[in-house]
């Protein structure tokens, strides 16, 4: 199954991702990274890998790992 | 339906531009193109000034960071004496349509056979969001506080229907990155113009609508929405000439 992972550290907390996401499984988590921004998480229960969040990332925090 | 989607090295690291600033977003799909395309060791990127020169900082490539406006005519030294390498100019609207108009419409006069993407956010974003040739009509800017009168500044460029109509260029396009399905479509758009080069055939040219929510004051979600609903009426989407590869 593909996996997606993140780079949390790379997140600027614009939230773009948490409306392009299909499935709403990104949400904001309660983590500050080093920028000084509230990071997203990925619910995976709810994820199926579409990879919406890499295409609408500008900031390069999601990829897609693994061939279905 | 899924494939694995790796962001390319070419522009895996940190970059410096703004929360939800569309830069990231374009820069991401030329990559991928060059990736694609096998030419990510074989590509020259004269840079522009502006948000686009934070590129600079971000891209595992050979760049050249060229005077404001003066990227069309350093692509084209660049491109001329080294026929092999993929060149392409990655500039802001403020950089290649106001202060780099004259070098820009000349190498899309002469054909130059190199690449230009152009990052249209209707402002210059790196100083502080003043008019640019591309501000709406009765867009407020840090200059034109009262919104854009066109009566004194004249209309806003179109410049890829301008190099479509009017000279013999290889390929002209338009897109945008305010949601997913746009920003797959400007990616084939970007592919093209890339595979024009390769083929010889002329120059080409892609500007790729893009949001500057630091200097429209409005929230990155929101600023895509103007892109959908505002910018888009006045810059059309779409690809204004193919010509056929030979
Ligand atoms: C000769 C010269 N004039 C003016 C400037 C100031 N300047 C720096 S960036 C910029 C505008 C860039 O706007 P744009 O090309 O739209 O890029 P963006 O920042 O919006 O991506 C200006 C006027 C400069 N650096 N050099
Ligand atoms: S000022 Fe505008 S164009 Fe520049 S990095 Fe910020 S959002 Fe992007």
């Amino acid at each position: 199954m593909p996996k997606v992972m993140t780079k949390p550290e790379r997140c600027k907390q614009c939230g773009l991702c948490v409306d392009a996401c299909p499935k709403q499984a990104i949400s904001f988590g309660d983590g500050i990274n080093a920028g000084g921004y509230n990071y997203t998480v990925i619910d995976e229960s709810k994820c199926i890998a579409c990879g919406m969040c890499y295409t609408i990332c500008p900031d390069g925090v999601f990829e897609v790992l693994g061939e279905k | 339906m899924s494939k694995s989607k790796k962001v390319p090295y070419l522009v895996d690291r940190p970059m410096s531009f703004c929360p939800g600033c569309g830069h990231g977003i374009a820069i991401r799909l030329v990559a991928e193109c060059l990736e694609e395309l096998g030419q990510a060791d074989n590509i020259v990127f004269p840079i522009g000034v502006g948000c686009s020169s934070l590129l600079g900082g971000g891209i595992e490539a050979d760049r050249l960071h060229c005077s404001h406006g003066r990227a069309g005519a350093v692509a084209t030294a660049i491109k001329r004496c080294n026929p092999n390498n993929v060149v392409i100019s990655y500039q802001g609207d403020g950089d290649a349509y106001s202060i780099g108009i004259g070098e820009t419409t000349s190498a899309a006069y002469r054909n130059e056979r190199f690449t230009t993407i152009i990052i249209n956010n209707t402002n210059y974003g790196m100083t502080g969001g003043q008019m640019s040739n591309t501000t709406l009509p009765n867009q407020k800017t840090n200059t034109s506080v009262y919104g854009r009168d066109c009566s004194v500044t004249g209309n806003p460029i179109r410049f890829p229907e301008l190099a479509a109509d009017q000279f013999n260029v290889g390929y002209a396009a338009r897109g945008s990155v305010h949601d997913v399905p746009n920003i797959r479509k400007t990616k084939s758009y970007i592919k093209k113009a890339i595979e024009m080069q390769l083929s010889g055939e002329g120059y080409s040219v892609v500007e790729v609508l893009s949001p500057c929510p630091t200097n429209w004051k409005m929230e990155p979600l929101e600023a895509m929405k103007h892109i959908a609903e505002h910018v888009t009426t006045y810059f059309p989407l779409g690809e204004f000439v193919e010509k056929e590869e030979k």
